[in-house]
């Protein structure tokens, strides 16, 4: 096995449904000599668990026979949730978690202020409900949001677009 | 050994270093990512800078946690939890910064952990006690209006740290700052209790906003080299997006924000008499960049360093 497939074989410590390389936080694994380098990008600033996946690397690699195993920060460019696969969307999905949709857009000119609840059909991930409502912007981690369908009436959360 | 076995005794083993707490061993938030200086970047300035940033995150990070089990609802509790996660972790990265280009031997604990009240660089706004959740959003709003678009225009910095620290930053203020936004709307466009209280926090917190715009002296320098974003380019940005909640929030402040004497530091002083806030020191016309602190600032410390000055290095 490779250290590129050892490594994309990690699951996340707070989804565990998915994997490093679904969640597209691996941005390069070099191996030179007997030791692997590795390249991860945040999440998010604060993500707390930004250590436990160092440190799921580091022992996945270990375990694998890799002598020397390092982990390193690329904070540049800022980790999107475009970079999650479909396959990754899809284990999400199956767990319950209404996957994110397309980044928002940037255009040139200052960052705008939406007042209002965001436009966005998220399906619920229960019954396939088209339409479903937010309950609040933040749920258990900064990457989640709170809705419910009305048409199965069952709340669920969903990683929202960034 | 796992937390089933002996939660205190798995904080400290090595095969499991993940646990994140003062104490246990902090991971280096910048951990592989290049740390050089570029070219023609003043090094003192450079690391003031980042500590002027980092404290701002921090502090606010500090005010917004103490909100946690004190929101008027559960759904509140977490979305300020994690935007006071969110500028922690920028908090952690820039201090972190800051220790590596002063190269004195400080790292992210000793700077948030050992500094005294005069060696913070934060501006008052961000020490501000809130007085109710109307404080809080007003203050979360206008901290918010100001640093989205420095941390935009830092995305293009010299310093490809910063530019990496900005370019995050940005995704996760939007929404700091539409959480703020659209609860002043709902307070201030709601009862006419909630108006009432909105538009009285409003008033209060809008003379502090006069200092985020007074360029400091490396401020200055670091944007002539490309590297910082001098504040005073960013008024126009604020103000617009201030107006527009505002204008939905029904609220129509008092407080000019446009009007340079309204922001002068002695209106501030009254306007924070008037509202039972502290008196600053704002004679000398020296600011929170500059360690002019009020009393708020020290008593945050006090609950935030205890541990940390009580056990220099403890590990358990």
């Amino acid at each position: 096995m490779s250290a590129a497939d050892v490594v994309a074989a990690v699951t996340d410590p707070e989804l565990p449904m998915v994997t490093l390389a679904e969640l597209g936080i691996v941005r390069e694994v070099r191996e030179d000599g007997d030791g692997v380098t590795v390249a991860i990008t945040p999440t998010y600033s604060g993500c707390p668990a930004m250590e436990a996946i160092r440190d799921d690397i580091v022992t996945a690699l270990r375990g694998a026979g890799f002598g020397r195993a390092e982990v390193r920060t690329q904070l540049s460019p800022a980790w999107t949730t475009d970079w999650i696969s479909e396959s990754g969307k899809a284990k999400l999905a199956a767990a319950g978690i209404a996957p994110p949709g397309a980044a928002p857009r940037r255009s040139a000119g200052p960052v705008p202020l939406a007042l209002g609840l965001p436009v966005e059909s998220v399906a619920c991930p229960q019954c396939g409900h088209a339409e479903t409502e937010r309950i609040s912007a933040f749920s258990a981690t900064a990457c989640r949001e709170l809705r419910r369908c009305p048409s199965c009436r069952e709340p669920f959360e969903h990683m929202k677009e960034i | 050994m796992s937390f089933d076995d002996d939660a205190y005794g798995a904080l400290t083993d090595h095969a499991d270093d993940a646990r994140w707490a003062y104490g246990t061993g902090f991971a280096d938030p910048l951990a592989g990512v290049p740390t050089a200086v570029p070219d023609g970047i003043d090094r003192a300035d450079l690391a003031t800078y980042c500590l002027m940033l980092g404290d701002d995150a921090l502090i606010m990070s500090h005010r917004l946690q103490q909100w946690v089990t004190r929101a008027p609802e559960l759904e509140d509790e977490l979305a300020l939890a994690n935007i006071g996660l969110d500028l922690l972790g920028q908090a952690r990265l820039l201090l972190t910064r800051a220790g590596e280009v002063e190269n004195a031997g400080r790292d992210e604990d000793a700077l948030a952990y050992l500094r005294d009240p005069t060696a913070f660089r934060n501006v008052r706004l961000a020490e501000r006690a809130d007085e109710d959740f109307a404080h809080l959003v007003a203050r979360l709003l206008v901290f918010s209006c100001w640093r989205l678009p420095l941390l935009d225009r830092l995305a293009a910095s010299r310093d490809p740290v910063l530019a990496a620290i900005g370019a995050k930053g940005v995704k996760e203020v939007t929404y700091h700052r539409e959480y703020a936004a659209q609860w002043v709307v709902r307070l201030g466009d709601g009862t006419d209790l909630s108006h009432q209280r909105m538009r009285a926090a409003i008033d209060a917190i809008l003379p502090l906003a006069a200092e985020l715009f007074e360029p400091h002296e490396a401020e200055v320098r670091l944007a002539a080299a490309g590297v910082a974003v001098d504040p005073s380019v960013l008024r126009g940005e604020f103000d617009a997006a201030m107006a527009q909640v505002l204008e939905a929030a029904t609220i129509e402040t008092s407080e000019k924000t446009t009007d340079a004497t309204a922001r002068r530091p002695d209106g501030e002083a009254q306007g924070g008499q008037a509202q039972g806030g502290p008196a600053y020191d704002t004679g000398s016309g020296r600011s929170g960049r500059d360690g002019v602190h009020g009393p708020e600032l020290t008593e945050i410390l006090a609950e935030m360093q205890e541990l940390a000055r009580a056990l220099p290095g403890g590990v358990w």
